[in-house]
């Protein structure tokens, strides 16, 4: 027993002797600096999103909101639940909790029509951001930062259909999505030979193989739209397991799918800034608070979409290694 | 170890099986009689796999290839893996909902350790092993001491390894995902155990199909050959009746649920070196499907009843369900609701051949057995003490709920062989 434990040591640490690929240390927490002390601007914003736990999307919304919050010197309370009857309780407990303004995702308006109004009479500012472009309004908040999900998915099936696109796939990788189904229609209303795919988004070998399969049954296809950069990077492997010689264009970004840009094996991204939806959300709030301001005049304020390809990618690339982009 | 026909049926078959002779375990030896052999768990599985398989090549001109058909094993086998250890699990009277998230912390933790300190990628690849046959272990052990049932404390590791798989993920790499390894010592190595593939003509076979093949032969060889094998029909049977003919059942069932977290492990590895990247919040979900693919393949809910080759068909026909709905090009809106009819049928297929199967070797075994197998008529106690007796070794004698464990413990020993 000793001698082989001996060996093993042996073994594991001449392995570990240092690699390369790994974490650069010197990299290592060189963001934040600057910035106020939270609560010193005296104020509470409560931030409720339909996330759902562990998607990169989501991590820079809250990134960004987090950067808000500690430029403007306020205490952050974020909370979030994918489940549309949950949320609104966390809506609900945030004005319980008497906070000063409440930034939320309206992406199931109707569960979420109650929690909000007593919000607006409990005289606590609301505003939407993400999802919910369409009434935020009706429901009483002030103003809204997202991506319009439909003009979106126009702009992308307008550039394919530019450059030849006929007969698109268009992933969903979360069954019914109400956004998700929104950017394949509009998709779908520049390119009228689109198609709609879905897939596990929790299993990337399952997604792997659902491509893989639509690819070889179906060789007309000549686009592969996914909806997130993680999928994107399935239907990678997907395209080549099938020898499909589909492009592939993605809505979202993240740094995997940034190098994936530039090395050309993605067309293109529709970046629609997440980082900058979180951030806005916060800082509206903040102006409302301090200053009276309404930002967007009463319209909603578009994040995107913002195209991201060959030609901006490599100012977009350091971004995207600090989780803001 | 031991298989020889001594040391082997006293152990199973006072525990799980004390009144029902042994002329009926006769009767249901394998290939000794086409009746018996339908009351195998896989035939049923076996007959929907066929209907399904058939129903495919019928309605979906691409599912028709090759290639297509390695596509579907590639598929089953990342579900099949592991429910090659779940569907054991379950024939020994326990569940793990933890098996779906373990297989994305396995990846977790050997990609952020080895890219946290640039090390060599194998260090990782056996330290997320300890950590997954701990994780296993606990389960166990958790289990066995506290007597709480296993649904319930393996939905505690289930929310535990999700928590933490994001927490921890955020906390090292500053994202909800893991970094890109493949640029560390030893991936090429890891990647080549783990996710090669090669070409077979124009189709692709991952090696993971191999390690399914393999993990599945060495269940079924535990089961059928080993006295481990008896030891997870008795403790899924009847525990307490197991432990009084001396069976190790703490020992045992722990043994499972490593046996659980390894496979799982061992899945992980597969993602995280096919894939590079892993999202932090991914596997959950999939422990249904580890389950559903050992009960398509007829292990009983209950335990005690149930094989390998049963389980690696559910698993096969899951596989072939989820892809011949898009190699078919049907209405991918409608994907869940094919795939609920599919495993419904399988599973109906499933029960009807196996009531066949029972009905009809009703009839056919020595007179003692036809009121113990039949449930509601005929069969009070007064055929029951005739034949055997009461067995000392019975704890509760003779009453209407020990005929179930006597009944399945027939067929499990049948199958020992």
């Amino acid at each position: 027993m000793r001698p082989f434990l001996a060996a093993a040591t042996v073994a594991v640490l001449s392995l570990a002797a240092c690699s390369g690929g790994g974490r650069d240390a010197s990299d290592a927490d060189k963001s934040g600096g600057g910035g106020n002390a939270p609560g010193s601007s005296g104020y509470t914003i409560a931030f409720v999103t339909h996330e759902t736990p562990g998607d990169t999307f989501w991590d820079k919304v809250r990134a960004g909101a987090e950067q808000a919050a500690k430029d403007e010197g306020v205490t952050l309370k974020y909370s979030n639940d994918p489940d549309a009857g949950k949320q609104a309780g966390l809506i609900q407990s945030a004005v319980d909790a008497k906070v000063n303004g409440i930034a939320t995702t309206l992406v199931t308006p109707d569960a979420l029509a109650g929690s909000v109004k007593a919000a607006t009479t409990a005289g606590i500012p609301v505003v939407g951001l993400n999802a919910g472009i369409d009434q935020y309004q009706k429901l009483g908040a002030l103003m809204y930062f997202g991506s319009d999900e439909s003009l979106a998915g126009t702009s992308l099936g307008k550039r394919i259909a530019g450059e030849g696109a006929k007969h698109p796939l268009c992933v969903i990788h979360q069954t019914g999505s109400v956004s998700l189904e929104a950017r394949c229609a509009g998709v779908r209303s520049a390119v009228p030979g689109t198609e709609n795919l879905q897939v596990n988004g929790a299993d990337d070998s399952a997604v792997t193989t659902t491509l893989q399969a639509k690819l070889a049954q179906d060789k007309s296809i000549d686009y592969v739209v996914t909806l997130g950069a993680p999928i994107a990077l399935d239907a990678i492997n997907a395209k080549q397991q099938a020898s499909s010689a589909a492009k592939l264009v993605t809505f979202d970004l993240n740094q995997e799918m940034a190098k994936r840009i530039k090395d050309g094996q993605v067309e293109f991204a529709i970046d629609q800034q997440p980082y900058v939806q979180g951030y806005m959300a916060v800082t509206s709030l903040y102006l409302y608070l301090k200053n009276g301001n309404d930002i967007g005049g009463g319209r909603p304020v578009l994040t995107g979409p913002s195209f991201v390809d060959q030609s901006n990618i490599d100012k977009i690339l350091p971004f995207t290694e600090k989780n803001t982009r | 170890m031991s298989t020889s026909p001594g040391a082997t049926a006293p152990a199973a078959e006072p525990a799980a099986e004390p009144t029902a002779g042994p002329a009926v375990g006769r009767w249901l030896r394998p290939g000794l009689h086409p009746r018996a052999l339908l009351a195998r768990p896989e035939v049923g599985a076996l007959a929907a796999a066929v209907v399904i398989f058939l129903f495919f090549l019928l309605v979906a001109p691409s599912f028709r290839s090759f290639a297509s058909f390695c596509t579907v094993l590639y598929q089953s086998s990342t579900i099949g893996i592991v429910a090659v250890g779940v569907g054991l699990l379950m024939i020994g009277g326990e569940f793990d909902l933890s098996a779906g998230v373990i297989t994305t912390s396995a990846g977790l933790v050997n990609s952020m350790f080895c890219w946290y300190f640039g090390v060599n990628l194998w260090v990782g690849a056996v330290l997320s092993l300890g950590f997954c046959l701990l994780v296993g272990f606990l389960n166990g052990w958790l289990v066995m001491r506290t007597g709480i049932p296993s649904f319930l404390i393996t939905l505690g590791t289930f929310f535990v390894l999700q928590g933490a798989n994001l927490g921890v993920t955020k906390l090292v790499t500053g994202s909800v995902s893991s970094r890109d390894i493949s640029a560390i010592d030893g991936f090429d190595s890891l990647r080549k155990v783990f996710a090669s593939s090669f070409t077979v003509g124009p189709a692709t076979v991952w090696i993971t199909v191999l390690w399914w093949a393999l993990f599945v032969g060495l269940a079924a060889w535990i089961l059928q050959r080993a006295r481990t094998g008896n030891w997870i029909y008795a403790v899924g049977g009847s525990a307490d009746s197991a432990r009084a003919v001396g069976v190790p059942v703490v020992r045992t069932k722990i043994g499972l649920f490593m046996a659980v977290s390894f496979l799982g492990w061992f899945v992980g590895m597969h993602l995280l070196y096919r894939f590079n990247t892993l999202q932090a919040g991914n596997g959950v979900g999939n422990e249904f499907l580890y389950i559903i693919a050992a009960v398509v393949g007829g292990t009983l809910l209950t335990g005690g009843f149930g094989n390998a080759l049963g389980v690696a068909i559910g698993a096969f026909i899951f596989g072939m369900t989820s892809l011949g709905i898009v190699y078919a090009g049907w209405d991918p809106n409608w994907f869940k609701a094919f795939l609920g009819v599919m495993l419904l049928l399988a599973v109906l297929v499933n029960t009807y051949v196996k009531r066949l199967a029972t009905s009809s070797t009703r009839f056919t075994p020595p007179p003692p057995e036809a009121p113990t197998r039949n449930p509601s008529p005929a069969g009070p106690p007064p055929a029951e003490p005739s034949p055997a007796g009461p067995s000392p070794a019975e704890p509760s004698p003779a009453n209407p709920p020990s005929r179930e464990p006597s009944s399945r413990g027939a067929t499990a020993r049948g199958k020992e062989d």
